[in-house]
């Protein structure tokens, strides 16, 4: 098989499999969200309502798409298409198994090994907040300008934060490719066992940068109505609400990629398993563990109340940062003490 | 000509096209994107010549950060006609010599610049590994000179928004 056929088929599967993951956390996150509140949760469509994805797909198809006449047209559009595309753009640096061998051909299962793995991984979550902000001002309406500007500070509040937590981590694994992060700690530990503060700090800035509860204050319908998304209906206020979903389940992945292993699990090598079908064993738990990642976002959702604005700059700017620069000379301090300076 | 040369042409095109946009365009807004558009086209060009950090870090630092500044600035702004100050007809005599001026010094370098060849004879050059041994070894004492001047920076941007709060 050409080389380049196996990459634009990964590319499409990766493509379809975050989108029906996304299709399906929105499911998860309504059945995660009745169980916690004690209720059933959809059960209608098909059995147990696990058409209710396809069936919510179908409404926003059908309604009615409203563009507001005072909006500005054309940024009105492209404001979700942007937010769509950051999100799907991160896949593409994800290790997402080892490799497949057909014949005398090695196939890895990763669409792009960049030697600058996680500063693409970091420039494309910094230009996810174009896709908030241009939509949120092209509607032309106080509470999505209020929701647009809220994001905007938010993300760029965090960013730094998170970017200082991956500092630490670089610092101690040596790369800046993902694909050697995981095949390191295949080799060696985990690195969530060298960097748990690291790991903490990543771990809230991801609910930041997602907009996930309890930091989702550019939407928050009891004081903005929706946020950025007001004026937003039908498949574009889909793209919007769908582009969170697929961010929660890339950085999962991220998350997992970074601390957890990737696919590896332990004992791996020992169980006798030759290549594809160990592989294979790989992928499903790499998906496992995004799974239980994915399950995490939300259980926070429904447990963790939204913070205050000042409380969510405070917890940024005094606590975050403070921690991941103490975090960072930790660590440089660590691997002076273990000479590996 | 090669694919390379066809991708210079349209990122210098787009640059171009773009950069003249950002003066041309009467809404600031749309100023904004455009220059994104524009440090997208130089990052293509630095991914050209082989330069993946600087790209990375261009792409990170100017569109994700300071241009989001810029945007939420201008977004917060209210811009209408009436709350444009009115500009004194001398000013624009002034700007355009000093412009001019800008132009002639410009065309005057870059006409006695003398061009090196574009002799890559390492393929690592660029990369973030050779970077970092150049940067912590040959340009140790330029790197942190400007750390410092970053530091100059940021204790004069608080002492400035301080100042404020006081009085």
């Amino acid at each position: 098989m050409d080389p380049l056929l196996f990459k634009a088929i990964l590319v499409v599967a990766v493509f379809g499999i975050t989108l029906i993951v996304a299709l399906y956390s929105t499911f998860g996150e309504r059945k995660i969200a009745a169980v916690m509140q004690d209720r059933v949760g959809p059960n209608r469509a098909g059995p147990f309502g696990l058409l209710q994805p396809l069936a919510d797909g179908i409404k926003m198809f059908m309604k009615q798409e409203l563009i507001p006449s005072v909006s500005n047209k054309w940024l009105f559009i492209i404001g979700p298409c942007i937010a769509m595309l950051t999100a799907c753009m991160t896949g593409v640096v994800i290790p997402w198994g080892g490799s497949l061998t057909f014949g005398d051909q090695v196939f890895e299962l990763q669409i792009a090994d960049l030697n600058i793995g996680i500063l693409y991984l970091f420039g494309v979550v910094s230009l996810g907040v174009y896709g908030i902000m241009i939509g949120g001002w092209a509607s032309n309406n106080k509470f999505s300008l209020i929701g647009a500007i809220r994001a905007s500070s938010q993300m760029i509040s965090y960013e730094i934060a998170m970017g200082m937590a991956i500092i630490a981590l670089v610092m101690s694994t040596g790369t800046l490719s993902l694909k050697e992060i995981v095949m390191q700690q295949d080799a060696g530990l985990a690195n969530i066992v060298y960097q748990p503060l690291g790991f903490l700090i990543f771990l809230v800035c991801a609910f930041a940068e997602t907009n996930r509860a309890p930091f989702d204050l550019p939407e928050c319908e009891t004081e903005l109505i929706g946020g950025y998304h007001t004026e937003y209906s039908s498949l574009k206020l889909g793209f919007y609400l769908f582009a969170e979903y697929i961010n929660m389940f890339i950085s999962s992945a991220v998350i997992v990629s970074f601390y957890f292993g990737g696919y590896n699990f332990p004992f791996q090598h020992e169980l006798g398993l030759d290549g594809n079908l160990l592989t294979i064993v790989q992928t499903l738990v790499f998906f496992g563990k995004i799974f239980f990642f994915v399950f995490f976002f939300m259980w926070v959702r429904w447990t963790i109340p939204r913070f205050r604005y000042d409380q969510l700059m405070h917890l940024g700017w005094k606590v975050l940062l403070p921690l991941a620069l103490f975090n960072i000379f930790a660590t440089g301090l660590v691997m002076w003490g273990m000479g590996k300076l | 000509m090669s694919l390379t040369q066809y991708i210079f042409w349209f990122l210098s095109f787009l640059a171009l096209m773009s950069s003249l946009m950002v003066v041309f365009t009467k809404n600031a807004v749309y100023s904004v994107l455009c220059l994104i558009i524009t440090f997208f086209a130089i990052a293509g060009h630095y991914l050209l010549l082989n330069a993946q950090f600087l790209a990375a870090v261009h792409i990170i630092v100017y569109a994700g950060a300071i241009m989001v500044l810029f945007l939420y600035v201008i977004m917060m702004l209210n811009q209408n006609k009436d709350t444009e100050p009115k500009k004194h007809p001398y000013l624009m005599v002034i700007s355009v010599i000093a412009a001019g001026l800008l132009m002639l010094t410009m065309v005057g370098t870059v006409k006695s610049a003398e061009l090196p060849g574009s002799t890559i004879a390492d393929a690592q050059v660029g990369t973030i590994e050779k970077l970092g041994q150049v940067l912590f070894t040959d340009f140790l004492l330029p790197f942190e000179v400007s750390s410092i001047l970053f530091l100059a920076a940021m204790v004069g941007a608080v002492y400035l928004s301080k100042n404020k709060l006081q009085s």
